[in-house]
């Protein structure tokens, strides 16, 4: 299909480069250098404009188009894109905002604003971050099936009693799938992805993913790091992506403390969450932070308006005796800096935005997507139809289809978990879990 | 190498290498004609056979097809230096026993042949031109040589390479003329498609017309054969003929079909995407095409007014001789400012007025994303806006006024990058100029001021004919073959639009 990208900057870029092996791409920008750019690094059709001006759109061959996805970095450009592009042709449209306030309008309102797609960032963050509290030791946590499965992805630590064994010593849970072993070289970035065997052996710095019910990673998790439970959560700074976690926090019965150092704000918020200690101080008063038992603190979330005070927030806590550190890093090359200096996990709002869009715009019956690595490798939930090569045959038939790199991690057949093996089969209607490696994605993707 | 080299130079000559394979392609065209002609097909059976081996061994350096803005420069500069060497060995090969005066086992003189080719220059250096002294194999091979060049083979290399998507538009910016590229379409490939798919269309209704002549009784000489070659060089601007009089050896009437073709060929391609996708009016309201043809008016009409009055053309008295003063200055105007090369008459007798005003015109060159050389129009269009930018900031110091072409203000880049191009083109041209008058002096050639001043312009622009020694019935035989190397690389060098191999030459390219 053709697809209309309004804004070039990371999220943009990201979605792009991810479209365009399978589509038609054109990206739109006002910043000139940024479309020139984006010219030679992608196989797109890149156009310096407003993507909130009707002339850009028709330049960009709206009618022809079927998709637009407008993620600048302005709430309000992105919805105005979608409307006008609603009232000019008939295209599906995806916004990106930050905001919860439109969020909550269109929530509220069938097709509102001319979106048919609203991916809030801010709310994609906090339950980000949520589902990685909930989750000790995990770099990242992805829901699929409605929340029953989920995939996981642990760093092993050297003291992780799980280090050193092979795969099949420390597979002790029935609903869990070792789906991939991600050996990272010198500078962290991902080296080479191995799809794990039973005699494969989990060295400590190892990325493992694993996929399966929700009881069962937390148990791998619980196995991973086994004295981490949360209890105790600092969340530093009041911005909206701070707000939407402590109310998660709260539905899961944990009481978080939330440090704003400005006197209204801290006021409103104190007001809005009933279930949390608001502080009004400076998260970087060393003071402070003792007399509030920093030290007994499980995990520290940073969710300030700069990267910088992030990280600075993130290791003073950590020094004072807080055991994790989670901070959110808007900007992507800080990543790996962030990660290295000390703080356990960064979450990168684009990231997340990026995912959820590459989501919606999976042709296939995809229901859910996650991004391994850097676009290494992706964890897809696809529902079974009949045309798809799984339809009544045994997982172990099938995989001899399917290119190498491809693991099904889990099945959920009417709501509940199967475990997949050799013999399982699967029938039309369950959702598969599988991880693949982005290689063979394609290939996949169109036999599923 | 040593451990400094930061150019992945393996997967440039690797994808230079896909480009040799698929060469053979285009060489079985000549060898079928051998077959058919009953003339030798060994040579183009043995070429066939180098180019395969070579682009094979080539494209086993590398499986990696990730190309950066560097690697770019490499490949396209390698692949028209390969593809032009590959080309000449037809030459090499080709004729033995045949009433040739040329000694052809003379290998700059082929491969001076075979660049003129690719390059679609059209300075040949064959004293006797005809399928009399030549096969027809040989002679279509030669024509097709300009066809490739035309568009250009690694933009057609882009279109049938589903690996080059991505490096695709790094590699058509070095090697498209004109000043950036032009996505018409999301998918690169499809753009270098489009391309290619008109150039094609108008090749074969060229082909079609010129043919239709013959049919009708208006040109007698336009058999097949000429009908297929000339259609081959026009839309590339190259200028080859099989006939040893290039056009004046046909009708006035085949003179008047081939100059709309000229015209064409010297037009932003990217304008008849316009016209498909209809919008009729996207070549009236391009800047650079307005300019392009308002330029060609003006040089027509001086021009056609100096052969009326003067004694350019014997015997133009009267109607006949305003349509034949006008049909000689338009077509060689348009010739010489597209680079095609052709001749519709012997300009060596015309007056020094009249070729002055052609050599004038070997700089202009065609557009920008046209299949022209030269120096290009669009250049000379922002050129003269910031002069007069220049002019006005003279009287108003604290005016701001970009340089706008088409309504759309230029970055200030854009335009330095315009300068420094066109500087560097015309010190290349007075180089080229001093570097071939010392090495004509070295072999006591005796060389005139307006002839090696031609030379130097038509085979740095390919456009290809010059005057007096090098004139339209002439060739570039007589200088010594040093001369002819130092041409090779100045038709390379300007059909590349000199940046991808300078920046060759450069230490900083290939140290980080």
């Amino acid at each position: 299909m053709r697809v209309i990208v309004i804004g070039a900057g990371e999220v943009g870029s990201s979605v792009a480069g991810s479209l365009a092996d399978e589509h038609e791409v054109v990206v739109v920008d006002v910043d000139g250098d940024r479309i020139d750019a984006l010219t030679y690094e992608l196989d797109v059709l890149a156009i310096e404009g407003d993507g909130a001006a009707i002339e850009t759109l028709r330049e960009a061959g709206l009618e022809a188009s079927d998709l637009l996805i407008a993620v600048t970095d302005d709430d309000e450009t992105n919805i105005v894109s979608c409307g006008t592009a609603k009232t000019l042709a008939d295209v599906t449209t995806i916004a990106r905002v930050r905001s919860t306030k439109y969020l909550n309008t269109w929530n509220n309102a069938e097709g509102a604003l001319g979106v048919d797609a609203m991916v809030g960032t801010n709310l994609l963050t906090a339950r980000k971050i949520a589902s990685m509290i909930g989750l000790p030791a995990a770099r990242d946590v992805d829901t699929f099936a409605e929340g029953t499965i989920q995939m996981a992805d642990f760093e092993l630590a050297a003291d992780s009693p799980v280090a050193g064994q092979t795969v099949a010593q420390a597979d002790r849970f029935d609903d869990l799938t070792f789906a991939a072993i991600l050996c990272p070289d010198e500078d962290g970035t991902c080296e080479e992805i191995v799809i794990p065997r039973g005699e494969t052996t989990l060295t400590a710095g190892d990325e493992v993913v694993v996929i399966g019910t929700d009881e069962a990673v937390t148990a791998f998790s619980h196995a991973v790091a086994p004295d981490d439970d949360y209890h105790d959560v600092l969340v530093v700074g009041g911005s909206s992506v701070g707000y939407q976690t402590a109310k998660l926090l709260e539905e899961r019965g944990i009481r978080p403390k939330l440090i704003d150092h400005d006197p209204e704000r801290a006021r409103y918020l104190s007001e809005a969450l009933s279930g949390t200690t608001v502080l009004e101080a400076d998260a970087t008063d060393r003071d402070f932070l003792k007399r509030e038992n920093i030290d007994a603190v499980d995990v520290v979330v940073t969710t300030l308006e700069s990267d910088e005070g992030n990280l600075l927030a993130g290791l003073l806590a950590k020094r004072l005796g807080a055991d994790r550190a989670i901070a959110v890093v808007e900007d992507r090359s800080y990543v790996d800096l962030f990660e290295t200096v000390g703080i356990d996990v960064a979450v990168q709002p684009r990231e997340v935005a990026a995912e959820e869009i590459t989501r919606f715009t999976r042709e296939q019956h995809a229901e859910n997507v996650a991004i391994i690595g850097s676009d290494q490798a992706e964890v897809i939930e696809i529902e079974i139809d009949s045309e798809s090569v799984f339809d009544g045959r045994p997982i172990r038939e099938v995989a001899a289809d399917l290119p190498d790199g491809v693991v099904v991690g889990a099945i959920t057949r009417d709501g509940k978990y199967i475990r997949p093996r050799g013999e399982t089969i699967v029938e039309t209607g369950d959702h598969v879990v599988v991880f693949a490696e982005a290689a063979g994605l394609d290939e996949t993707l169109a036999k599923l | 190498m040593n451990g400094y080299v930061r150019v992945d130079w393996r997967a440039s000559l690797s994808l230079t290498g896909r480009v040799l394979l698929y060469l053979a392609v285009p060489l079985s065209i000549p060898l079928v004609t051998a077959v058919i002609y009953g003339e030798g097909w060994i040579p183009f059976l043995v070429t066939i056979g180098v180019t395969t081996l070579a682009g094979f061994a080539l494209s086993q350096l590398d499986d990696d097809h990730d190309l950066g803005a560097r690697e770019g420069f490499l490949m396209v500069a390698a692949t028209w230096l390969a593809v032009a060497l590959v080309g000449t060995i037809p030459y090499l090969l080709a004729d033995h026993g045949t009433a040739s005066t040329l000694s052809w086992p003379n290998v700059p003189n082929a491969l001076f042949e075979s660049m003129s080719g690719f390059t679609t220059t059209g300075a040949t250096v064959m004293g006797q031109i005809g399928v009399e002294h030549h096969s027809h194999a040989l002679l279509l091979w030669r024509q097709l040589t300009q066809w490739l060049g035309g568009m250009g083979i690694v933009v057609l290399a882009v279109a049938i390479l589903p690996e080059l998507s991505v490096g695709g538009a790094q590699l058509m910016d070095a090697e498209a003329p004109g000043p950036g590229i032009e996505k018409l379409t999301p998918r690169i490939a499809e753009t270098a498609r489009v391309l290619w798919i008109a150039y094609f269309a108008f090749t074969v209704l060229e082909i079609f017309l010129l043919y239709g002549l013959q049919l009708t009784g208006l040109a007698q000489e336009m058999t097949l054969f000429n009908a297929i070659s000339h259609g081959l060089t026009t839309l590339p601007t190259g200028g080859f003929s099989p006939e040893a009089y290039s056009i004046q050896a046909f009708s006035a009437a085949v003179q008047w079909v081939i100059i709309p073709f000229m015209v064409v060929a010297g037009t932003n391609f990217a304008l008849f995407w316009g016209l498909v996708r209809g919008e009729p009016l996207s070549l009236l309201e391009d800047e650079e095409f307005r300019f392009y043809t308002g330029v060609m008016a003006t040089l027509t009409a001086v021009l056609t007014v100096v052969l009326f009055v003067g004694p350019s053309l014997p015997g133009t008295t009267g109607l006949a001789g305003i349509e034949e003063s006008l049909r000689h200055g338009l077509f060689q105007v348009v010739s010489i400012v597209t680079t095609t090369g052709y001749a519709s008459f012997d300009f060596n007798n015309w007056t020094t007025t009249a070729q002055y005003l052609l050599l004038f015109g070997m700089f202009l060159g065609g557009s920008a994303g046209s299949t022209g050389g030269a120096i290009k129009m669009v250049r000379w269009l922002v050129i003269a806006k910031s002069i007069k930018r220049e002019l006005f900031t003279t009287v108003h110091p604290e005016a701001v006024s970009p340089v706008r072409l088409g309504g759309r203000a230029l970055d200030e880049s854009a335009v330095r990058g315009i300068h420094t191009f066109t500087l560097l083109y015309i010190a290349l041209f007075f180089l080229g100029v001093v570097v071939l008058m010392l090495d004509a002096g070295r072999v006591g050639m005796e060389l005139q001021v307006l002839d090696g001043l031609s030379a130097i312009a038509a085979t740095i622009g390919n456009v290809g004919p010059g005057f007096g020694v090098v004139g339209p019935m002439e060739s570039y035989l007589p200088f010594p073959w040093t001369s002819k190397l130092w041409m090779v690389f100045l038709m390379w060098i300007g059909r590349l639009e000199i940046f991808p191999v300078l920046v060759l030459l450069t230490r900083a390219y290939w140290r980080s």
